[in-house]
């Protein structure tokens, strides 16, 4: 890549992308709650506003299923509406639009309309913000065939990814982890897309491929580095995509290492480590598998508030550490 | 849309509306709409009982005026939303029969490539941007596409087509307001046929008129009679004009009654024999309009034969069009799931 490569936030580089997004075709617009003077929950839209207007840069009320409704209804009919929910927890107010209309409405009308929407979901735990604000719901989305879902783990997959979600003819749902908004790392200038759909080898090893989501994937490269020194190699798999799912990636990971592990930030339970453990367990990658598969999730507990409680929910690095080493070396 | 000539609407100049404002064909033209969508639901109606058509249907006879006097007076390019009592929209928006029965009949020349069914009608290229199976649903998204038109500049108005059911649900809230405070051009357009479901409006609804709600959001509210089709149309042009000089939305309870019931589950439990009986011989809307066009001249017995004749054939062709039609290979399940990429 020629272009100029800086340091940037993740939050900066979503900024960017949709300031790229909006030179670049006037049919993109942003909506949200307080995305405009306020610059946005988390400071994403940050000063877009001043620079694309109040007409590009829309304030909704406080009107989740209404607002996605109508974000729907603009990519329906020519638009490129990008809609930020203020937390991912209010895509539960939404969840009609999102699922009975956007997802559906071109399988519906048998190919006749797209539904060219993006809309971006702050996710995950960590701020204190409780039960209500810092769940991670991707899952539910990620099983509702029509949509197309995606976690970007670093400020290049977040801008990369994003205008690639524009440039998408159907719809994309985002789910950006809050504590990843200020992490910094390398970003080209300009404009470039990162396929979706597409997993990414993050760090290759011979012993244990961990298939990490989101927040995880940088969780995971922590825990791969330490175990380095106890000459445990660990390949790390950033899924990026949950819907539609790169198998064949993980799959070749696991025929290479002979084991698995899936470490995610939402309820260990009937999600994405059930669908990725599943999907090995089907494919030719069972025969290579040399001990039983490891789901690392959530606990079965709402998010609480104390912050020792809240880490205790969600895998941390030595819970990492921990389950890798026993299951290369057997206990388990 | 074309207007009669003023030497015309001068002789005209005490009827009412719609007898003013369009030409003769033009009325006539309603009338076999009007009465193609009767025909068009009748015939669903029969190819349900013969087990042609599976599924379930949601009929709108007895509401034709509504339809026809909404979607009479918008341009081609306008556009609609519709409900999962959405066949009469269809046909008053410009649809064909003969695709809508296919599409009922789940065949690939359907609308919707026998994908949708009777619930998810549409026929984008008239402006219909779909039927809707979710109370509500395509309220917020009519708004969505009346900003694409103000942020396009196309001129475009939207019609957002709900029943008395929907003034409850979040989804008209919300849309409303936001309409209203956008200034959007987009007219909603309530068809209160006094029940949703089994539930009277007098038992879920606070308020006596649903058009009453108008007012929380700073838009006219205005009531017409859905069963005339001249008072319909009447307030739709207003409204239609009101939206393209952007001045904003504009909330139509059009008071109706459906003849049928909610869907084909449906035995009538909630309502007496006696009111389906008065609203039938008495209010028919078809009947209304008729009598009118023959009172003030437009139409004469003879015309009337014609176009019930025309009808007929167009829905037996149409019928015969759908059973002829291939069904989708089971291979093609997964289509249009995603769009197809290159």
């Amino acid at each position: 890549m020629d272009a100029m490569v800086r340091e940037l936030s993740y939050a900066q580089a979503i900024q960017e992308a949709m300031a790229i997004a909006m030179d670049m075709d006037e049919r993109v617009f942003l909506m949200g709650e307080d995305i405009g003077v306020y610059g946005g929950a988390f400071q994403v839209t940050g000063d877009l506003v001043e620079r694309y207007g109040a007409d590009r840069v829309i304030d909704t009320p406080i009107s989740e299923l209404g607002g996605a409704g109508v974000a729907v209804g603009a990519a329906l009919t020519g638009m490129r509406p990008i809609f930020e929910f203020q937390f991912s927890d209010f895509a539960t107010l939404a969840m009609e639009q999102i699922v009975n209309q956007a997802a559906k409405m071109r399988f519906m009308l048998g190919g006749e309309v797209s539904v060219p929407v993006v809309m971006r979901f702050p996710a995950g735990s960590g701020t204190g913000a409780a039960a209500q604000h810092s769940q991670s719901l991707e899952a539910w989305l990620g099983h509702v065939p029509g949509l197309k879902v995606i976690q970007p783990a670093t400020p290049y997959d977040a801008k990369g990814m994003l205008l690639a979600a524009v440039a998408d003819p159907d719809p994309v749902m985002i789910f950006e982890h809050k504590l990843l908004y200020k992490m910094k790392g390398p970003v080209p200038e300009g404009y470039y897309t990162v396929p979706i759909g597409k997993a990414d080898i993050r760090r290759e090893g011979r012993d244990l491929t961990i298939v990490a989501t989101s927040i995880m994937v940088q969780k995971a490269l922590d825990a791969a580095a330490a175990l380095e020194s106890e000459g445990i190699d660990v390949e790390v798999v950033d899924l990026r995509t949950i819907r539609p799912m790169d198998k064949q990636t993980v799959i070749d990971s696991v025929k290479k290492t002979s084991r698995l592990m899936c470490v995610y930030e939402a309820v260990k339970t009937l999600g994405i480590g059930a669908e990725v453990s599943a999907m090995i367990a089907e494919s030719e990658a069972f025969d290579y598998l040399d001990a039983p598969i490891v789901r690392l999730g959530g606990a079965e507990t709402p998010i609480p508030y104390n912050p020792d409680l809240e880490k205790a929910t969600v895998p941390q690095i030595p819970d990492i550490i921990t389950a890798a080493r026993d299951l290369v070396k057997g206990v388990r | 849309m074309a207007t009669a000539s003023k030497a015309v609407t001068d002789s005209r100049a005490n009827l009412p509306f719609v007898y003013r404002h369009y030409s003769a064909e033009q009325l006539r033209e309603v009338l076999h709409k009007m009465y193609l969508i009767r025909r068009f639901e009748e015939g669903a109606e029969e190819c349900y009982t013969r087990g042609l058509i599976h599924g379930t249907m949601h009929l709108s006879i007895g509401q034709e005026a509504s339809a026809m006097g909404i979607c009479m007076p918008l341009a081609e390019d306008d556009q609609i939303t519709s409900t999962h009592r959405g066949h009469g929209h269809c046909i008053a928006k410009g649809a064909e029969v003969k695709r809508m029965f296919a599409e009922f009949f789940g065949k690939t020349t359907g609308y919707c490539k026998g994908r949708g069914g009777s619930m998810h009608i549409a026929d984008v290229g008239k402006g219909n941007l779909g039927a809707n199976g979710i109370v509500g649903g395509g309220i917020p998204i009519a708004v969505g596409a009346a900003l694409s038109s103000k942020m396009m500049k196309t001129g475009k108005v939207v019609v957002s087509f709900f029943g008395d059911g929907a003034n409850n649900e979040g989804a008209f809230h919300e849309a409303l307001n936001m309409a209203a405070v956008w200034k959007l051009p987009v007219i909603f357009v309530c068809e209160n046929n006094g029940y949703g479901m089994s539930t009277s409006t007098a038992r879920s609804t606070a308020v006596k008129n649903i058009a009453e709600r108008a007012a929380a959001y700073s838009m006219p509210g205005v009531i017409v009679n859905g069963n005339i089709f001249s008072e319909v149309a009447e307030a739709s042009h207003q409204a239609i004009a009101r939206a393209r000089a952007g001045e904003g939305p504009t909330l139509i309870e059009s008071k109706t009654y459906r003849h049928r019931g909610h869907s084909k589950s449906d035995r009538n439990r909630y309502r007496t024999k006696e009111e389906i009986e008065d609203w039938m011989s008495n209010r028919d809307p078809i009947t209304l309009f008729e009598s009118e066009l023959r009172e003030f001249g437009f139409i004469d017995d003879k015309g009337i034969e014609a176009i019930r004749d025309a009808v007929a054939q167009e829905i037996a062709e149409g019928i015969e069009f759908a059973k002829a039609s291939p069904s989708p290979d089971i291979s093609e399940t997964g289509n249009y799931v995603y769009t197809e990429q290159a």
